[in-house]
């Protein structure tokens, strides 16, 4: 069996997801020994590849980057995780959906500032009005929530998923764990 | 003549940090930009939150350092309720802001930095990582792992979860420590204290390598600013605010920091998602100062415990006044770390740490409440106002990376001018700039993603806008 090719992404997410994934501790040594890590914000700075077996997705889709981005890994991706709560439901990020994207952008750049009160918008991506889950935007296979999912929770979903087994959520995590 | 280079508009979107040079008619590098391409919106969106949620809400604003946010927010709150939080409440606090300073200085130094000090900057960025190291220095991989391990073990003992616990509490703490994690505590402290050290003597010995590095990596003169104790000691939990001069000379001392906003102004740049702190005495853009460990050490008068406060008089030998350059945040960082295990091993030590009363029970006293506290990163500040039910009705943050947002950019033109010939972006600029906005350890999920390695996109512009030369990764 050739070895898995392993990715993880992150969209609008506080990065917390990541660091769960880092709190595998030495097991991230013996699990990369049976995976290559081909891209992620913690090891690889290459574009994103083609034919990746596993995609970790932290964070919902907030930006029109976000967006672009998460459809380029779909296609790319063979299976896709919403890893965690903001790609699962939207978690945190979505609660300005009530407010909508302008009156979000406008506390911060309007009413909370000394100097030169703008919404800043050049070069920058523009945010989406609202933000959603990765499912409403692309198909996922897999969804492990938590908030973030424990480092017990990940490494035994990638285990399975490395085996080509469907890993059982319900057993492992729930929402806000 | 120029040539424009199209840009597809695929790998375009594969930037999170964007930077963009500016040349002027004459062909010289006028301006340098880093575009921080992510937005939060916590300042809205948690508006309408019974304030008692802030804690835990906030701490999501970033998962490498949410005990900062959980931290600042717990002290707002506490300034809501109007109370003060019983002794030992606020010591369990600071163990678990000492044990994240632990926790997030290794990632920073060991994950994401020891890769350019090992392998060398321009070393194939696909081996420059984490599993580069683990596979050339195994040693340093796992006492690297080991140390993250330890720090992150502890809020997990304390609070009960090692990533976004919800164990502060507007008051105190939800629970006290029990004796038996106090031991475990205690008996892991010499080793993470060994690893410390073979690490600065590790780093000193490879200083004389990098002495390229030191030398243009963000170094220029620029005001420093964060807590101190009453008496000047290193502090990252309470204390008053201190700005001090590139002389190293204190040109305001014992600011309160609940009067943040008179000596702290935030301007606005159409081009990026980040605001730009600035020293309001002195207005924008010359207000520039630097927070995080490197302010911090170039701000006291000593650390306050005996191992730190040698490596510390070694460390501002370095240079005659204020340490300027930036690359020496990460030299800064391993002798915070151990500051950190010094200081909590002193207050596991203290005869009141196990005492059961660690909450003061109060309903909101007050509409206004801020709460300051060094993260690892620097400065972290948030201010809440609430209606009479309690409710958030505005909410302001000042975010340690944020506060940096001049220097990085500064730093960026510092390179940018070095690395630009005529109408070409020359090899090493794309290692460099990294590297140097590596040394700031952002915090970029705070208002953007990338834990430091960042994938980097570049362009050199004309006056009018056209691209004239890009790289990116
Ligand atoms: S699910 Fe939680 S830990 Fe993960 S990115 Fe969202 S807020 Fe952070």
């Amino acid at each position: 069996m050739s070895k898995k090719r392993i990715a993880t992404v992150w969209l609008d997410g506080c990065s917390g997801c990541h660091m769960s994934f880092l709190d595998m501790d030495e097991r991230l040594v013996e699990l990369f020994q049976q995976a290559d890590l081909v891209y992620s914000p913690l090891v690889d700075l290459k574009e994103f590849p083609e034919e990746v077996d596993i995609t970790l997705v932290e964070g919902a889709v907030s930006s029109e980057e976000d967006l672009h981005k998460i459809r380029l890994v779909r296609e790319r991706t063979k299976v896709l995780v919403s890893f965690g709560d903001c790609a699962v439901t939207g978690n945190v990020p979505s609660m300005r959906n009530p407010f909508g994207a302008n009156a979000t952008l406008q506390r911060a750049y309007l009413e909370n500032v000394t100097l030169h009160p703008q919404v800043p918008r050049e070069v920058i991506p523009p945010l989406l009005e609202r933000v959603r889950p990765v499912h409403e935007v692309v198909k996922v296979d897999v969804f492990i929530p938590g908030c973030p999912p424990s480092a017990d929770t990940i490494y035994q979903a990638l285990r399975d998923l490395i085996e080509d087994r469907t890993p059982d959520m319900a057993q492992l995590t729930r929402f806000g764990a | 003549m120029a040539q424009t280079v199209t840009i597809d508009p695929i790998t375009r979107i594969e930037g999170h940090a964007k930077i963009t040079i500016h040349l002027d008619d004459q062909g010289i590098v006028r301006d340098a930009r880093l575009h921080i391409t992510q937005f939060r919106g916590f300042e809205k969106l948690c508006e309408g939150r019974r304030f008692t949620e802030m804690p835990a809400l906030t701490a999501r604003i970033c998962g490498i350092c949410p005990v900062s946010h959980l931290i600042a927010s717990g002290k707002a709150c506490d300034a809501l309720l109007a109370v003060r939080i019983p002794e030992t409440a606020e010591k369990l606090r600071r163990i678990l802001n000492l044990a994240q300073i632990v926790q997030s200085h290794a990632l920073s130094f060991f994950h994401l930095s020891s890769p350019d000090f090992l392998l060398g900057m321009d070393a194939d960025p696909a081996k420059r990582n984490l599993v580069g190291v683990i596979q050339t220095n195994p040693q340093m991989a796992r006492d690297g792992i080991r140390l993250r391990q330890f720090g992150q073990q502890i809020i997990e003992w304390l609070a009960g979860k090692r990533i976004h616990p919800s164990w502060i509490v507007p008051g105190g703490v939800a629970q006290p420590l029990s004796p038996e994690k106090r031991e475990q505590m205690l008996a892991g402290i010499p080793e993470a204290i060994d690893i410390t050290q073979r690490a600065i003597e590790w780093f000193r010995s490879i200083i004389p390598q990098f002495s390229e590095e030191a030398q243009t990596f963000a170094n220029f003169p620029s005001l420093f600013l964060g807590l101190v104790t009453e008496t000047g000691a290193l502090e990252h939990y309470d204390g008053v605010l201190r700005v001090v001069d590139s002389a190293g000379n204190v040109i305001a001392d014992k600011l309160d920091p609940n009067d943040y906003q008179e000596y702290i102004g935030e301007a606005v740049e159409p081009w990026t998602y980040l605001k730009f702190p600035y020293y309001k005495p002195i207005g924008y853009p010359e207000g520039i100062y630097r927070v995080g460990p490197l302010a911090r050490l170039n701000l006291i008068d000593r650390c306050g415990t005996p191992l730190a406060d040698e490596a510390w008089a070694e460390f501002r030998l370095l240079e005659r006044g204020a340490v300027l350059s930036s690359f020496y945040y990460h030299y800064a960082r391993l002798i915070e770390i151990l500051y950190a295990l010094e200081r909590i091993q002193q207050l596991l030590n203290e005869p009141d740490i196990l005492d059961t009363h660690v909450q003061a029970m109060a309903g909101p006293n007050r509409s206004e409440g801020i709460g300051v506290a060094e993260a690892p990163r620097g400065t972290l500040i948030h201010h809440y106002r609430i209606d009479k039910d309690g409710l958030i009705t505005w909410a302001n943050l000042i975010i340690a990376t944020g506060h940096n947002n001049l220097a990085m950019n500064r730093g960026i033109l510092q390179a940018a001018k070095h690395f630009i010939k005529g109408d070409r972006i020359q090899e090493g600029m794309l290692n460099r700039v990294e590297a140097v906005i590596r040394c700031f350890d952002p915090c970029l999920s705070c208002s953007t993603h990338a834990v430091g390695q960042m994938p980097l996109h570049i362009q050199l512009l004309s006056p009018t806008g056209e691209v004239l030369d890009e790289v990116r990764r």
